[in-house]
């Protein structure tokens, strides 16, 4: 398995009042597999996402992501395990403003001190449609443009698992295809699990497994 | 750590905010110049303190008394070798009879060739040797040109009178500050006789000044010693180097904490905008630490930008220094005993680099550890704030900063406590501007006036809203404001004594340097031009030889006597009377106004008995002329000085010293000037020795002083002022950033510019009114402290200048607040939208 929860819990305090967002949640998800959480507003599937890509800590249960239980790291190390097995797509794109479309996809690499980073973000680039933009800044590419520049950042570190956050939840349909196919092709070449977030029936449709959550309790998987 | 990466990141993510951070960082460059002109000029006057070391003192030895040497120190001074020369100088009137006018001035009778070294600037050149030979005068060329007199006209000092043989322009180690005070006419000494000025009882100086290159032979040295053992002053070349390299620092250090108040403010500015740039790229460094970035990394790459950018500007500050310390030495010039021609420091420059570097980093430390603090999630939750507890690395930045404030301010001042109490001083004026400015916004709110119109609750709701910059601005601009107040405060408080002394019926004409044989006649003649005699007041000159046991001698072998040497080497000036007069007041012990029971009661003022630890029936043995006579000390007064009265350290009660040799100080009111004038014609005439002083000449002295010190002050608050200026240019542009967004809305929801206009007068309006009145509040509080506890003296503070300043803070920053404003109504809301501002 290269994900795994258990008894995943996490509760928020507000107003004085404990809110529990996820309830002693049991999942484990196989390696190369894709998978989408589903589930309406509110149910606690991007909570969910957060914690099995290690971008919070758990209020109490395990995440086990290749083999690492994260609630034992620290924020920094948790840092680590994020740079050298996982990537993100966001629904806002989440492109850093003052970096060009190539060094953005050049950032997860040069983190990891890979050699030869300019050269595979431009083949990377390409991949996506976008070689000609590579030294454009994220404010002078369109909604689908900064979300193909964000799936090659994605794929820029070879992660063993991709975390999607309504990846086209901000684009028009013929966009929101176009990046599904891109998604799914990528993923498949690289061997990637995929795990992602999302309220569109259709492209949930197109993953191995749907998991549901509701009221932060897994309902049907 | 791959330092070439966050390199590359750090700038990366500043080239498209380059502006911005030069934006912020330009609030400290006025501060770091105007600390690096004050080091520099420092360094530029220790430099022209070695150069013209010898010229300070005009000779390599200097033996001073402030009274006639006795015989026996004469055969000792006569027998140190080399070329010598003899002065004698002591304030006298002159008289001018082409314009018939008179005044106080200092005279100094001349024999021999000095200056060794420097010269006696005049013009023409010749007449600094020539008047020696001429027997005639050399006159202060301000002198000459109040009485519109020239060379060849003729004056008068005593019964004698002499030509002018030139124009007095420049004298070894005279500061242009004191030739206001007393202007100074030279004479030979050998004509000093026939002026008839040398009269017992007239306070006359002698100098001797020595022409010895090299160091002073062993025999010299044995003289020296013994002189200094009897009371007599001398100066080296070295001594003098010290004592004026020492009095310019006090100067110096002055105005470097002003200076350093201008970087402080540039602080502030830098920690705000750092601030509001930090929370702007908090999803910038959300995504980065969910791409695997660490917290360190995220913070230094931050800091690296900061460190950048503060560099820049500190280089840009010390740049600017250096241009402005070639105009420093016009403010300080008058101040100075020598000619400052500015170099460039070097060590000035280093310093200023350092500093600005440090501070900016330390300013931005504050908000840039927040940065350990921000939570990936904010990647998919937006808004998402982690739980906050107060980070304990802010309180020991805080500390850190209140260290180095401390620290450096005792660089500067020479003491500890004093450091203490500016920084304590700092810490307050910030508390309580911080105070008004929170008061501000929470009174808005929990007041807020639902009924008024739109333009008016937006332009309040302004103010408190999430992103203000209320704090900011109410602090930097409020704090220049107290500056400049104080200042003026302080000027009129000083000159507000001298005019509150000359009104009413209080004397405004001093006559001293009356001999016992003249008192009467004085007093018929004052009489006699229809003005009243407030006062004759007896003068008896006195040493004291010891309290209780202790001597001289015995200081000299226990330095560790809390008593100080020149209490046993100064001459006294005593009075005796057998009341109390109404500017001074017993706070200790039985005022005595008479000899009891074969006992001398004396009084003594409170702050010489404190310092000197004279208490209550200690006793106090006095040379009166050769004749030593005991005292015991019966009270202590407290004595109000700034009242134009004659007041004394000392005062023995009737009848013991009535048989002393003694002169006499008359206090007259003399109505209007031309009664001044015509009363000092015909006392000159017929009193030569008989020396005045007139109010409204040292009123007049006191403005042209204040003025100089006035404009040295001036000039350094400027940066201050400058510093607020572009803090507050700098808060407004940063606040274009916050405020783009809404202004845009409003004009697509159809606001016109005329509203946006109003909207945003009404706020910078009332933030610079709220900051210009704190401002003017602390500088109230700190003149009232001053006056009170410094000056002794009522405050009440001139009106106008105060409302002058109030107009200019608010109308500076209205405008400044409109004018980025404009930036925006004049572009179309789809430009602003789609751009990337």
């Amino acid at each position: 398995m290269i994900l795994q929860t258990e008894h995943l819990t996490k509760t928020y305090e507000s107003a004085g009042r404990k809110l529990t967002v996820l309830d002693d949640v049991n999942m484990a998800v196989e390696e190369g597999s894709t998978v989408a959480i589903v589930g309406p507003s509110g149910s606690g599937k991007t909570t969910l996402l957060g914690l099995c890509a290690g971008l919070d800590s758990a209020s109490s249960g395990s995440v086990i992501l290749n083999g690492i239980r994260l609630e034992t790291l620290s924020e920094d190390k948790r840092a680590e395990v994020r740079n050298q097995y996982v990537g993100f797509i966001f629904q806002n794109f989440q492109l850093l403003p003052t970096l060009t479309a190539l060094e953005n996809v050049m950032v997860p690499m040069e983190l990891r001190k890979q050699s030869n980073v300019r050269a595979r973000a431009v083949e990377l680039l390409d991949k996506v449609g976008l070689r000609d933009r590579a030294h454009h800044y994220p404010v002078q590419l369109s909604g689908g443009e900064q979300q193909r520049v964000s799936l090659a950042r994605a794929f820029a570190n070879t992660p063993r698992v991709l975390f999607a956050d309504e990846p086209t939840g901000n684009l028009d349909a013929e966009t929101s295809e176009r990046i599904e196919n891109l998604i799914f092709s990528l993923n498949r070449e690289a061997g990637t699990t995929l795990i992602l977030v999302t309220h569109n029936h259709e492209l949930a449709a197109r993953t191995n497994r749907i998991i549901r959550i509701r009221g932060g309790k897994l309902v049907n998987d | 750590m791959n330092l070439s990466w966050l390199l590359q990141m750090a700038w990366r993510d500043s080239r498209k905010n380059l502006s911005r951070l030069l934006l912020f960082i330009s609030s400290i460059i006025i501060g770091i110049a105007a600390l690096v002109s004050i080091f520099s000029l420092g360094d530029s006057l220790s430099a022209e303190v070695d150069d013209q070391a010898a010229a300070l003192i005009g000779a390599d030895l200097e033996i001073s008394n402030n009274k006639p040497i006795p015989d026996g120190i004469r055969k000792m001074i006569d027998s140190i070798p080399g070329q010598r020369s003899e002065q004698r100088s002591f304030t006298s009137m002159v008289y001018f009879p082409g314009s018939g006018g008179t005044r106080l001035i200092q005279v100094r009778a001349l024999q021999g060739d000095y200056p060794y070294y420097g010269k006696l600037e005049t013009v023409p050149a010749s007449a600094s040797s020539d008047f020696r030979k001429n027997r005639t005068a050399l006159v202060d060329r301000a002198l000459l040109l109040q009485f519109s007199a020239k060379v060849g006209d003729s004056i008068r000092l005593g019964n004698r009178g002499f030509i002018i043989e030139g124009e007095l322009t420049g004298v070894p180690g005279q500061t242009g500050l004191a030739a206001s005070v007393a202007p100074i006419v030279f004479i030979p000494l050998e004509t000093l006789p026939e002026t008839g000025l040398e009269q017992k009882g007239s306070r006359i100086s002698s100098s001797f000044f020595f022409r010895t290159p090299g160091k002073p032979g062993p025999e010299t040295e044995r003289i020296l010693e013994r002189l200094k053992e009897a009371g007599i002053n001398y100066d080296t070349v070295e001594s003098r180097k010290e004592d004026t390299a020492r009095s310019f620092r006090d100067l110096s250090r002055f105005l470097s904490l002003i200076g350093f108040i201008a970087l402080l403010l540039g602080c502030i500015g830098v920690a705000s905008s750092i601030h509001i740039y930090i929370r702007e790229k908090i999803n910038s460094i959300a995504l980065l630490r969910c791409l695997g970035t660490t917290s360190r990394q995220a913070f230094l790459i931050y800091l690296i930008q900061i460190l950048v950018i503060g560099t820049i500007g500190s280089i840009l500050g010390v740049v600017l220094g250096t241009l402005v310390q070639q105009l420093l030495p016009l403010a300080v010039q008058d101040l100075l005993p020598v000619k400052i021609h500015p170099v460039i420091s070097w060590r000035a420059m280093l310093q200023g680099l350092i500093l600005g570097i440090i501070i900016s980093i330390l300013f931005a430390l504050a908000p840039l550890v927040s940065i350990r603090r921000i939570s990936p999630l904010q990647t998919i939750r937006m808004g998402y704030q982690p739980r906050s507890s107060a980070d304990p690395l802010n309180f020991l930045i805080y500390a850190l900063i209140l260290l180095f404030i401390l620290v450096f301010t005792r660089m500067q001042l020479r003491s500890w406590m004093q450091a203490a109490l500016f920084t304590g001083g700092v810490i307050l004026a910030f508390g309580f501007l911080t105070l008004v400015a929170r008061g501000m916004m929470w009174a808005i709110r929990r007041f807020f006036p639902s009924g008024w119109s739109y333009m008016w609750r937006q332009g309040l709701s302004n103010l408190y809203r999430p992103n203000n910059q209320t704090l900011l601005l109410i602090l930097s601009i409020g704090l220049g404001t107290a500056l400049i107040c104080t200042l003026l405060f302080i000027e009129s408080i000083l000159l507000q004594q001298v005019t509150l002394s000359s009104s009413g019926n209080q004397p405004n004409m001093i006559l001293f340097d009356i001999q016992t044989a003249q008192k009467d006649s004085v007093k018929q003649m004052t009489l006699a031009q229809g003005l009243p005699v407030n006062d004759i007041v007896p003068i008896v000159n006195m040493r004291l030889e010891r309290i209780n046991d202790i001597t001289m001698e015995r200081i000299r072998k226990d330095p560790g006597i809390a008593v100080q040497p020149w209490v046993f080497t100064r001459e006294y000036r005593v009075t005796f009377r057998d009341s109390l007069i109404n500017s001074e007041k017993i706070t200790a012990g039985l005022w005595r106004g008479r000899v009891e029971n074969g006992t001398i009661y004396v009084s003594i003022e409170d702050g010489y008995a404190t310092r000197n630890r004279i208490s209550i029936g200690d006793t106090m043995t006095f040379n009166v002329q050769g004749t030593l006579m005991q005292t015991v000390v019966g009270s202590l007064r407290k004595v109000y000085w700034n009242r134009v009265q004659t007041n004394f350290l000392v005062v023995f009660p009737a009848g013991v010293l009535e048989k002393a040799p003694q002169f006499h100080v008359l206090l007259t009111r003399v109505p209007d000037v031309n009664t001044s004038a015509r009363f000092q014609q015909a006392l000159v005439r017929a009193y030569p020795n008989v020396s005045v002083v007139d109010l409204k000449l040292i009123l007049s002295v006191l403005d042209d002083v204040l003025g100089k010190i006035g404009f040295v002050i001036r000039f350094m608050a400027a940066f201050c002022i400058i510093t607020g200026i572009i803090v507050l240019i700098a808060s407004v542009m940063i606040s274009k950033y916050q405020r783009i967004q809404e202004s845009v809305l409003l004009r697509t929801l159809g606001a016109g510019r005329k509203q946006i206009y109003v909207i945003n007068a009404i706020e910078y309006f009332l933030i610079g009114s709220m900051a210009a009145v704190t401002g003017i509040l602390l500088a109230y509080m700190s003149a009232w402290a001053l006056s009170r506890y410094v000056f002794e003296t009522p405050f009440t503070p001139a009106f106008m200048p105060v409302l002058i300043v109030f107009l200019a803070i608010c109308a500076i920053t209205v405008i400044i607040g409109l004018m980025h404003i404009r930036s925006i109504v004049n572009r179309s809301p789809l430009e602003i939208l789609r751009g990337d501002n």
